[in-house]
């Protein structure tokens, strides 16, 4: 199992040799990687049918507790079927879709990438394995909607697609680390059997609301839904593939799994049901506004999202069946309408629904897989769709008191859902064609075959739902804990309530969507609405914080030295000198104090001098001379207080510092007002604070009782251990000999420093940039 | 700076500054000195001799980039760092001597290796500061 997983990736490494070969002719081979995988795990419906649940584990790193843990039970088996199945008809349709494109082997290489890090998502046992496929759907996610990287518009969509799942992905790996502290596993099967303990430690409110954060920006529920839309500037096969039928459900898949651990709580049941009922109703009104085909689509795919995880949150067996029987009934139908509208736009240049018509007479065999697609999403029977909004409204009618309010909601978004579906999938081909459609021709079958296939497929389980009954349903619903000993899904009911109910969605619906047209003026509409929705919210949010981190670093990354070296003191003595007048007693004792000698008042008034003179003078040269003289007098200092070593080391120093000025000065103009007063007066009332927190800060470290140990010690054994005299020079060469090392490097960093950033000559054509 | 006083004192100063910085680095151990002073010095000897002869002449008197220097120091520090490691199985950066002290140098050991790589990547670092910066300016 584990090399199935990775040939994704597999292939995608072969690619980087072989694609420039496969990307001409044969780029439908690459095909057979994903039916070679839907094969592989079909034969496993047998097993998984008979109740049987499918382990491996490969050690990975396990010191961590990160093994490669993974599992097939029917939820898994269901994903892992539509990860492949749709993976492969939309390998199949991108070959001709992008025919000829320069960078067909890198889309294929980000689409296996995708589909592998799909299926170790949906069949990893272990959270943190888990949490890395996520993240690398993620990924490969936005290097898919960026593919067509030239488009300013696709790059943001990308990011922004990136920036909202990535914030998930880290939610969700916190909940996990917090779910795997709580448990002691990491395992999801070894959780099943904690549940309890999960629901009474006094994290599980946390655990549940990162878990939540994760699944709603993955699965575009509202507030986070508005990436999805953006999403759509991919090209067609990617918006099919990720962002409807597969990875916009790993948030769904997420919430699933973590059902039988987490669920049937007030917390989770209310919170799923609300959110997921605001965004089933929010996105299928706002498909009333969008004339972009695509755009309707995407909104519908976010009201059925909104749709499956009302479900989740109702919790219930009933509901639990309806959103695994939606899951596939919405991949069939959004698959192939996502296709269709793909097709449409390769052949007319254009998605939108205002100027599309009558295209059946051109391209019959698509018209019929999109009438069928949007009859399945309708619900009209025999489709499965039908028998998938019979089970919605099954599970809403039973929830007691909230019944009527649960099923009026269903009702209304399936109302609107339809209409959506009957724009995308049958607006475009009845009516008049135009004329500048004429000349529009069917494309090659690799194009149309795809969305027929899954077209007639929503129609053929409606008529037979044994064919998924048993083999894929029953294990789903039994994976999610509910008993599914009595599910029998079939077509006709009799006449009750639930039938009553579908047949008003097709009724109203038909009717909403023969009245209310997609027009311009319904977009404009919406657009003035644009302020409050949280897409605006979020990227003003971002705009700001853009605007405000380079105001900010105007302020403080001004490129001046001096206000650097400014900052770094003010900073300096305000964090020093709070402490230090905070926290520390402060007392001179002044009989401490050796007596001054004459050689250190001289040595003492040669420093005054030279700093008055420093500051005074007129000449820049004059200015960098005394300022050696005021270093030559420290190192006097130095040698009255017996640190020879000290004392030649700062002479030389000094010595080297002025020379250096005077080199770099004497090539500077003799322009003379180098500051203003009020220049002058800043820069002295800082000088003037710092030296004076130095001198306290001395002052201090006197009156404190001196520890000697270190000194002493290095004082008796530099000869013993050592063999030197000299204290200082032995601690610099032998017992800190590691430290003078690193200093040496440091000093040689440097100098190649100054060395490239004044010598670098760049090439011409790496300048500028 | 062509002044006949400076360009003569130089031609005399270089050998002895230099002679006096070798001074300075084998004395380290036991009296006021090293191979951080020591550098110091040697490279104000050839800043000198550069201010009285112009950077150009004072380039062809070392023939090489001092920039090279500062591989060539650091490798010899680092060899006397490890030397311990290979001669006796003692950890990095022990000192090792000879037991009798040899004429005029006086006692060797690793840590004088030591302080003689110190020495040549301070001349190196100071020279090609020194140097890139004047033929910036």
């Amino acid at each position: 199992m584990l090399i199935a997983i990775l040939s994704g990736f597999l292939f995608a490494f072969i690619l980087v040799f072989a694609g420039n070969d496969l990307k001409n002719k044969y780029a439908i081979v690459s095909a057979i990687v994903p039916f070679g995988l839907f094969v592989y795990f079909l034969q496993f419906t047998n097993r998984i049918a008979a109740g049987e649940v499918i382990k491996k584990t490969y050690q990975w790193i396990p010191s961590l507790n990160v093994n490669l843990g993974f599992t097939l039970d029917g939820i898994s088996l269901i994903f892992a079927l539509m990860i492949t199945g749709i993976g492969f008809l939309v390998f199949v349709y991108t070959a001709a879709y992008l025919k000829g494109h320069h960078y067909l082997d890198r889309f294929y290489g980000y689409l296996a990438i995708f589909m592998a890090a799909m299926l170790g998502l949906v069949l990893s046992d272990n959270i943190l394995s888990l949490f890395i496929f996520w993240e690398l759907t993620s990924i490969s996610s936005f290097f898919l909607i960026g593919f067509n990287n030239k488009e300013k518009s696709s790059r943001q969509s990308a990011v922004l697609a990136l920036a909202i799942t990535g914030i998930g992905g880290l939610l969700l790996l916190a909940g996990m680390l917090i779910l795997g502290n709580v448990t002691g596993t990491y395992s999801i099967a070894e959780m099943l059997s904690s549940q309890s303990i999960i629901s009474d430690s006094p994290h599980y409110i946390i655990i549940v609301l990162l878990l939540f954060g994760a699944a709603f920006t993955k699965s575009a529920q509202f507030p986070f839904h508005f990436w999805l839309p953006g999403a759509m500037k991919a090209p067609t096969p990617v918006s099919t593939y990720l962002h409807s039928a597969t990875m916009v459900k790993a948030g769904i898949y997420l919430l699933m799994r973590f059902t039988p651990i987490l669920g049937s709580t007030e917390l989770w049941n209310t919170t799923l049901i609300i959110v997921g009922a605001v965004t089933m109703l929010y996105a299928a009104i706002h498909t009333i506004f969008r004339t972009d085909l695509k755009g309707i689509l995407a909104y519908s795919t976010i009201s059925a999202l909104g749709i499956l995880v009302f479900l989740i949150g109702l919790g219930t067996k009933d509901a639990l069946l309806a959103a695994c029987a939606f899951i596939l009934v919405h991949a069939f139908y959004k698959a192939c309408l996502f296709l269709v509208t793909g097709i449409i736009d390769h052949e007319t240049g254009t998605r939108d629904t205002t100027v599309l018509s009558g295209l059946r007479k051109v391209m019959l065999p698509v018209a019929i897989a999109g009438i069928l697609a949007a009859v399945s999403n309708a619900g009209i029977p025999p489709s499965f769709g039908f028998l998938g909004k019979d089970l919605i409204y099954e599970s809403t009618l039973h929830m007691g008191d909230m019944a009527i309010v649960l099923t009026a909601l269903a009702v209304l978004t399936n109302i609107l859902l339809l209409y959506a579906g009957f724009v995308a999938g049958v607006k475009p081909f009845t009516g008049k064609l135009p004329s500048q459609f004429e000349k529009v021709h069917l494309p090659s079958y690799l194009m149309w075959a795809p969305p027929l296939i899954l077209a007639v497929g929503g129609i053929v389980i409606g008529l037979f739902p044994g064919i998924v009954e048993g083999a894929l349903i029953k294990p789903a619903v039994t994976a999610l804990g509910a008993n599914s000993g009595d599910i029998h899904l079939k077509l006709w009911h009799g006449f009750n309530t639930v039938l009553a109910l579908s047949a008003t969605t097709i009724g109203v619906g038909l009717l909403v969507y023969f009245v209310l047209k997609p027009s311009e003026k319904l977009v404009q509409l919406a657009q003035k609405f644009e302020i409050i929705s949280p897409q605006h919210i979020v990227e003003s949010l971002a705009y700001g914080f853009a605007y405000f981190s380079s105001y900010w670093s105007k302020i403080v990354q001004n490129g001046y030295l001096r206000n650097y070296i400014a900052t770094i003191i003010i900073f300096l003595i305000i964090v020093v000198g709070y402490t230090l007048f905070n926290h520390t007693t402060f007392e001179i004792d002044y009989n401490s104090f050796a007596k001054l000698t004459v050689y250190e008042i001289l040595t003492l008034v040669l420093m005054i001098v030279g700093i008055l003179f420093t500051v005074f003078t007129k000449s820049r040269l004059a200015a960098v001379a005394s300022m050696g003289v005021v270093g030559l007098a420290i190192s006097l200092i130095f040698v009255y207080y017996s640190a020879p070593d000290l004392a030649m080391t700062q002479f030389s120093i000094d010595t080297l510092t002025v020379i250096l000025f005077v080199l770099v000065l004497y090539k500077l103009p003799k322009y003379l007002n180098i500051s203003n007063t009020a220049n002058r007066i800043k820069d002295g009332v800082i000088s003037i604070a710092f030296g004076s927190l130095i001198m306290v800060l001395a002052l201090e470290v006197l009156s404190q009782p001196q520890n000697t140990e270190t000194s002493s010690f290095y004082a008796e054994n530099a000869y013993i251990l050592a063999k030197g005299k000299n204290v200082v020079n032995v601690i610099l060469v032998d017992f800190r000999g590691i430290d003078t090392f690193m200093e040496i490097s440091v000093l040689t960093i440097a100098a190649i420093g100054v060395f490239s950033l004044l010598k670098l000559r760049l090439a011409k054509k790496f300048r500028d940039k | 700076m062509k002044t006949i006083i400076l360009k003569t004192a130089s031609k005399y100063l270089l050998p002895l500054l230099l002679l006096f910085s070798v001074f300075i680095l084998l004395r380290g151990h036991y009296l006021p000195g090293g191979g951080f002073v020591g550098g110091l010095i040697a490279s104000i000897a050839f800043v000198v001799y550069a201010f009285a002869n112009g950077l150009e002449q004072t380039k062809d008197l070392l023939r090489i980039h001092p920039g090279y220097l500062m591989p060539v120091g650091l490798l010899i520090a680092f060899v006397a760092g490890i030397s311990p490691m290979f001669l006796s199985a003692l950890p990095f950066m022990t000192g090792e001597w000879f037991a009798e002290p040899l004429a005029v140098i006086g006692m060797v050991g690793s840590a004088l290796f030591f302080d003689i790589g110190v020495f040549i990547v301070v001349v190196g670092v100071s020279l090609t500061i020194i140097f890139t910066i004047t033929e910036s300016a």
